[in-house]
């Protein structure tokens, strides 16, 4: 082994390229590169399947100007089966209409109360949520940091993130609906509920955002004589600020796809209610009844209000993650 | 000029206000450090006033059917029947189902991007799973309750028709139904992949890049290395992964409601129809009332208490994790 001759180190490079493996070993390492690429790709295809259903199902709808300027059909699950198709069937109704398409020329398709709903509740929540987040964030990284009180509240405030929605819609209902009755269901209460929410993703977010803010900032700032809560206000949030959105939009992403706590708490309207008080609707809401009425107008509805919800969603997520990119980019 | 110059300024202590520790500057602090203080516990409160005003409204419920309320095996509210067991059941059996289906795929995507994927290529499957997570739960159930039903329909059907000689697998997969425990439990694997991908993500990029440049200079393969350094240094990780993706499964409403079926009832029949708690408080806690809404908030109170031990241990585990990752550090 001692002298190398040219052909030993030959050898010793083709034993080490993979070439030389076992059949075994390298079946084995194929077999493991193409599981992982599978599971990638089984995950894959629902969502692009997922989208593509309802593009195909809601678009045709969302393009019309009526669906962001016109109430909701009320009862269109009964006027649909009951309505003209059957009478068509039977040689009743409109002729004109009958040989039109049936049904679906004599509704207005319009979603405007839930999308109104929807940036009401979510507007309710982020400004209720948003700024107590922030500042709680601010308290766990500036103030508390590693004490007792900060790291318990860390702790429950992870532990709140696992809370299901569900329970939160439950909280809101026995605290606020339970007590002011039905009057109490209105676009107010579903904020409170989103705004539960949202406020331990805001803090998680927030703080881990501090965290990348250079201690150096901070020290600059109190060596020219500034207060920590002016450096906080002044030096720290806006250095973090980019991130926080980020965050933020995060969590009101998450906020408008929610149901289980809006439906126990925001009550039914067809028409548009520009109030925090009074019912109300949000798009989740009326993907969840349309759908539960059944009936092929009900079904247009809540594939359409899907398309809405999504897309608003979907911009929300871009955007964080077009802007938490920009700062890794810019980091980097 | 010059005169300026020669005249020098008298000190002037106010100037220096903001240096020593007096001044209106000072109470700015103290109000501020209070101020966010107050916001912190907010999460607090919240935690504590969840636990007791709904405990308050469920505890009708508890006092009246006592152990009946949490042992009972049925769930038959107009007949003045409140079990939760078989709720607790479909719950749990659904959650499992969720995480048989999700966390080997997690795993998967989480090695794809860690240890397989090109820099470039990394990018767009952290976006995948990001708009997987993105997707709101309605809009599964809505994608669910329309295009899949129809499918799981046939496909059980034609499984349990395959087994329907086989003494046990004909009791697990016996005649089937479109909504059902499966059907949840596949949709709700979906939704939460992203969650198990991405903190198993974060544990594997814990391992230290000595060890794994260690074991490929042995004469690894990626595989071997995965095997040997990569899965044996996350397993805490991993369990913890898990366990939210649990938690996350557990409290999963809108989808699991519009695919389950509706159907309180302890079965061994994966393809048969089932209930879950979060799913029977969503569709029943508008219109109830009485000792019904009760129960039902009862049931709200037993899956906050399931979810936060669940959550707990988990972020008990990674934290301990973490320790251990600072301690070799």
């Amino acid at each position: 082994m001692n002298n190398a001759s040219p052909e030993s180190t030959e050898q010793i490079r083709l034993s080490l390229s993979s070439a030389n493996l076992s059949t075994k070993r390298r079946v084995r390492n194929a077999a493991a590169s193409v599981a992982m690429v599978a599971a990638f790709v089984i995950a894959a295809v629902p969502l692009f399947a997922m989208g593509a259903s309802v593009l195909s199902q809601g678009l045709g709808v969302v393009l019309s100007v009526d669906w962001w300027t016109q109430p909701i059909p009320g009862d269109v699950g009964r006027a649909d089966l009951a309505g003209n198709q059957d009478l068509c069937g039977l040689g009743f109704g409109d002729a004109a209409e009958c040989e039109a398409g049936g049904s679906s020329t004599s509704v207005i398709e319009g979603m405007q109360p839930a999308i109104v709903g929807t940036f009401l509740t979510v507007f309710g929540a982020s400004a209720m949520a948003i700024p107590l987040g922030i500042l709680g964030a601010v308290y766990l990284h500036e103030y508390g940091k590693n004490g007792r009180l900060a790291r318990f509240i860390r702790f429950m405030t992870d532990v709140m993130v696992g809370v299901p929605s569900v329970v939160m819609g439950v909280f809101i209902y026995t605290i606020w609906v339970l007590k002011f009755g039905t009057n109490g269901k209105s676009a107010f209460a579903a904020s409170l509920a989103l705004g539960c929410l949202m406020l331990p993703i805001v803090v998680r977010s927030t703080e881990e955002m501090l965290k990348l803010v250079p201690n150096a900032l901070r020290e600059a700032s109190a060596a020219l004589g500034t207060r920590t809560w002016k450096t906080t206000l002044k030096v720290v949030l806006p250095a973090a600020s980019a991130g926080i959105t980020s965050g933020c939009l995060l969590a009101v992403a998450r906020a408008a796809g929610e149901t289980a706590p809006v439906v126990f708490t925001i009550g039914y309207v067809t028409t548009t209610n520009f109030s925090m008080r009074g019912q109300n609707t949000t798009l989740s809401a009326q993907i969840y009844s349309q759908l539960t009425n059944g009936g092929s107008i009900a079904t247009q509805l809540a594939w359409g209000a899907a398309v809405t919800l999504v897309g608003i969603v979907l911009v929300l997520t871009l955007t964080a993650r077009a802007i938490s990119s920009r700062l890794t980019m810019a980091r980097t | 000029m010059s005169t300026q110059l020669e005249a020098p300024p008298e000190r002037d202590d106010k100037a220096l206000g903001p240096l020593t520790q007096q001044g209106a500057g000072v109470v700015a602090d103290g109000v501020f450090r209070w101020v966010t203080l107050l916001s912190g516990v907010t999460v607090l409160v919240i935690l504590l006033l969840i636990a007791v005003t709904t405990t308050r409204q469920a505890w009708p419920a508890f006092s009246e059917f006592g152990t009946s309320y949490f042992f009972g095996t049925e769930w038959i509210p107009p007949e003045g029947l409140y079990g939760i067991l078989p709720l607790v059941y479909g719950t749990v059996l659904v959650s499992l189902i969720a995480l048989f289906f999700a966390v080997p795929l997690s795993v998967g995507i989480a090695l794809f991007v860690t240890e397989l994927a090109h820099r470039r290529v990394r990018s767009s499957i952290t976006l995948v799973v990001d708009l997987l997570a993105a997707v709101p739960s309605v809009v599964f159930g809505l994608w669910g309750f329309y295009q899949l039903i129809p499918i799981f329909q046939t496909v059980f059907n034609r499984i349990s028709d395959a087994v329907a000689s086989i003494p046990v697998l004909n009791l697990i997969f016996g005649s089937g139904s479109g909504s059902s425990f499966m059907s949840a439990g596949l949709i709700l694997a979906l939704m939460i992949i992203p969650i198990i991908t991405s903190v198993t993500r974060e544990v594997f990029l814990t391992v230290p890049e000595n060890d794994k440049s260690g074991s490929l200079a042995l004469g690894a393969t990626r595989w071997e290395m995965i095997k040997g350094v990569v899965i044996p240094h996350s397993t805490g990780g991993l369990t913890g992964a898990v366990m939210l993706g649990l938690g996350r499964a557990m409290g999963e409403t809108v989808a699991v409601a519009l695919l389950i079926g509706a159907s309180p009832q302890i079965s061994a029949n994966l393809f048969g129809r089932g209930e879950t708690m979060p799913a029977q408080i969503f569709r029943s806690l508008s219109e109830a009332g009485g000792v019904y809404r009760s129960a039902l908030i009862g049931l709200g109170v037993c899956l906050f208490v399931i979810t936060i031990v669940v959550n707990v241990s988990a972020r008990r585990l990674v934290l301990v994790i973490d320790r251990r990752i600072k301690g070799t550090v």
